[in-house]
């Protein structure tokens, strides 16, 4: 069936179509007749954020949180650019977005019509796809093309930019079921390389799990089949930054995250083991380290749906192209076909010298006197809020990199964090966004000082949607992970990594409306934090912590994971001049 | 999120080696890449190129199926073979783009290229200059006493060669379109 409508009906109906519930968004001149639409209809709620940038890390942690695309509407020019942050966020950590901007109308295009640019050039390298549509009658095709390109495949961040007489003129709606696509990836992975890893299975005396973003973007299904094969096999496993939560850290296979600032048994199994078992991983730089000398003796194994991730900077014995989920579940089947064999003597010693390596502790720190350590607060923060059904945002920099080591994360979609980009000032709007898919769940931003000013002003969203998300702020004072690299790498000159002129952080709660708590005592932490938790509304907590506290265990840049710092005793001279050119 | 229908013959198939032997040599091979005629993805492959510091030594695009809304660029990049699967893998995963075809490695092919040549001359360096297009099968499309334009057709090679010979006889300009290829036979 096709209906006569307008551009900007089209926009709306199509988002009512694919079951959309909540637009994350800010009005400009070029989107008007789309937010005309928006208030003439009840079906979709639009969250009106205080800067785009906001709106699209909002949709951005809703989609996370939910397994559902987010949705974000901006206007032209300016609108476009500053969602470009975001855009370039989910790209790299392949979050399913659709983006609508406006535009000026097609008779204006290059004529630097006010609040013009041009945006699909500008976004061209950070979307997974967009697109200018310049006839109504292509727009709802062009909406549920959208959709379906978002979230096939490797999902990714699109958008459409819509010239302000589309969504004026009048076209004929086009359902989504009529709209034809070449856009398909493949999902199956090929039997005979699926057969030869469950055949390395069964012969490695040394195997690990490498999991990532990969896992949790598959779906609930791919994490449920990776817990059967993990217990199946009684493998180890770990995880990179994004994959935190597909197996839960309480299972007992659980080694911890891995990379740059991962867990000391979690690198050295991964530099040892004698097969690389990558589930939707890509081999990114902060996991791999010095790429010569990253697991020299394992046979590795891949699997992706991307084809451009394989063999593009670690090369592997065992590529499978594929969706994390429907491979799994035929490496499950072939593995138990076989006879569900593994090296039982081979595993155990494995676990043995696992074990040995736990035994570090490498997360061991010391909470004494009346400062309170970040690692502490986190430690009591997961204690007090365990039991909630929770979810986990961090901005980026020390405090992210605690969050991930002292906060454990039993399911998928619970943990949203700024892997890939780092962006800092992702963490409190995305927290919106997944406090908008999860109404009665507990939120939590863990936060740094510097981070949280950057996205600041959603304080006002958050108060106009009674959105009562935890801002948890361990407040060093400092940029602390800029701080650190220049004690390690700069020889402790600390250029411009002061966070000075801070403001009262209580007061600017209240000047909003919101709560506000400040806590320097370890003594009063616990009570702090109940009284966060227990509060319904937005919460800003300002957690003063140690200033000068490292983030350990780190892999400098350039190094080998077997060449981990463990604390601040190992560090002099353990960076030299080759890795201070990385990043 | 309500399903499309998704067009039969579409799948993009990994059509790549996933296990490919890597070597550290430079090769240069020829790329079809077959697209939607869509305003923009000639922006999107070149982009690809620029954003990831790949090369790209001769660059060619024209709609080759008007109904079916085709286009063909064809590539000719070098790099190692690990940067060369690297990028055939990249284009693949252009939303825009069909198909990947890799010249150089899935059988013979034919390459040609034409130039358009302006030689400048009078007396002995013209009638050279006439000798020399002869045996290369070059034709003339423009005359006047001091010049003539030369249209030449072959591989990229004869074409250098074609240059290097008119360059003392007065050549003045050179337009290349860059590299156009198929593969022999059929069932390619
Ligand atoms: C938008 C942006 N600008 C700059 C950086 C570089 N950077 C990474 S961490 C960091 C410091 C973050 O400080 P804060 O938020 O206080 O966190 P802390 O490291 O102190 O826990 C900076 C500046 C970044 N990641 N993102
Ligand atoms: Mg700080």
């Amino acid at each position: 069936m096709t209906k006569a409508m307008t551009g900007a009906k089209m926009v709306v109906q199509a988002l009512i179509d694919q079951g959309v519930d909540v637009v994350f968004g800010y009005p400009g001149g070029a989107v008007l007749p789309i937010y005309d639409e928006i208030f003439q209809q009840n079906s979709i709620k639009h969250v009106l954020v205080r800067h785009e940038q906001g709106a699209v890390h909002a949709a951005e942690g809703y989609a996370r949180a939910t397994g559902k695309p987010g949705v974000a509407l901006v206007t032209s020019g300016p609108g476009a650019t500053n969602a470009v942050t975001g855009l370039t966020d989910a790209l790299m950590d392949s979050i399913p977005l659709i983006v609508l901007t406006g535009q000026v109308p097609t008779f204006m295009i290059g004529s630097d019509a006010f609040q013009e640019a041009d945006t699909v050039g500008i976004t061209r390298p950070c979307t997974k796809h967009n697109w200018l549509v310049k006839e109504t009658d292509k727009l709802a095709t062009t909406l549920h093309e959208a959709f379906h390109v978002a979230t096939s495949g490797r999902p990714g961040p699109v958008l459409i930019d819509i010239p302000k007489d589309v969504q004026f003129a009048t076209g004929t709606y086009t359902e989504a079921q009529q709209v034809e696509t070449h856009y398909n990836p493949q999902v199956k992975g090929d039997m005979e390389m699926i057969t030869e890893l469950a055949r390395a299975m069964e012969t490695a005396k040394k195997p690990v799990f490498y999991t990532g973003g990969g896992v949790i973007n598959s779906g609930p299904k791919a994490s449920q089949l990776l817990r059967e094969l993990v217990a199946a096999t009684g493998f180890p496993i770990t995880s990179t930054l994004m994959g935190l939560g597909c197996y839960p850290a309480s299972g007992d296979n659980w080694l911890g995250m891995l990379g740059m600032h991962g867990l000391y048994e979690a690198n050295m199994a991964m530099h040892d083991c004698d097969l690389m078992i990558n589930i939707g991983a890509r081999f990114d730089d902060r996991i791999t380290g010095r790429i010569d000398a990253f697991s020299p003796g394992s046979t590795k194994a891949h699997i992706d749906i991307d084809a451009s991730s394989i063999n593009k900077v670690i090369h592997v014995d065992i590529p499978i192209l594929g969706d994390v989920a429907h491979v799994l579940e035929d490496l499950l089947k072939v593995w138990k076909e076989r006879g569900a064999k593994t090296d039982k003597e081979g595993l155990n010693n494995w676990w043995s010298q696992i074990n040995d390596w736990r035994k570090i502790d490498c997360l061991k720190f010391k909470q004494e006197g009346n400062v309170i350590k970040p690692q502490y607060a986190l430690e009591r923060l997961e204690a007090l809020t365990k039991k909630h059904d929770r979810y986990i945002c961090t901005e980026v920099g020390q405090h992210q990199m605690w969050a991930a080591q002292y906060l454990g994360f039993e399911d998928p979609n619970r943990w949203m964090t700024s892997g890939g980009l780092g962006t800092m000032g992702y963490g409190f709007p995305a927290s919106i966004g997944v406090q908008m898919g999860h109404p009665d769940a507990l939120v939590i931003n863990v936060a740094g000082e510097a981070s949280w000013l950057m996205n600041m002003q959603e304080m006002g969203t958050a108060m106009q949607y009674r959105l009562p998300v935890k801002q948890f702020i361990l407040n060093n004072e400092r940029l602390g992970m800029v701080r650190q690299w220049q004690e390690l790498l700069h020889g402790e000159r600390y250029s411009s990594s002061w966070s000075e002129s801070l403001p009262d952080f209580v007061k600017l709660a209240e000047a909003f409306g919101a709560k506000g708590i400040q806590c320097h005592d370890p003594e009063t932490l616990d009570d702090a934090i109940m009284e966060m938790i227990t509060y319904d509304g937005p919460v800003l907590f300002d957690c003063l912590v140690e200033k000068h506290e490292n983030c350990f265990p780190m892999i400098p840049s350039g190094k080998a994971h077997n060449e981990m710092l463990l604390g601040d005793a190992d560090t002099s001279d353990a960076i030299q001049a080759g890795g201070a050119v990385l990043v | 999120m309500s399903a499309l229908k998704i067009k039969k013959g579409s799948t993009s198939h990994s059509a790549y080696n996933l296990r490919p032997n890597y070597s550290d040599t430079i090769e240069r091979h020829t790329l079809a890449v077959l697209v939607e005629n869509e305003p923009g993805v000639l922006a999107r492959v070149i982009g690809l190129f620029s954003g990831r510091g790949y090369n790209i030594d001769s660059l060619t695009v024209a709609e080759v199926d008007h109904l079916g809304h085709r286009s063909r660029i064809t590539i000719v990049t070098t790099g190692t073979p690990q940067v060369i699967e690297q990028i055939k893998a990249q284009l693949g995963r252009i939303v825009d783009v069909h198909k990947v075809n890799d010249l150089t490695v899935e059988g013979p092919s034919v390459e040609r290229e034409l130039a358009l040549f302006k030689v400048v001359g009078t007396g002995d360096h013209r009638i050279e200059a006439i000798r020399l297009a002869d045996i290369f099968r070059a034709s003339v499309v423009d005359s006047t006493l001091e010049s003539f334009v030369f249209e030449i057709t072959g591989t990229s090679e004869k074409i250098d060669a074609f240059a290097e010979l008119m360059q003392p006889l007065g050549l003045e300009e050179i337009a290349r379109t860059g590299i156009a290829a198929l593969a022999r036979g059929h069932d390619s």
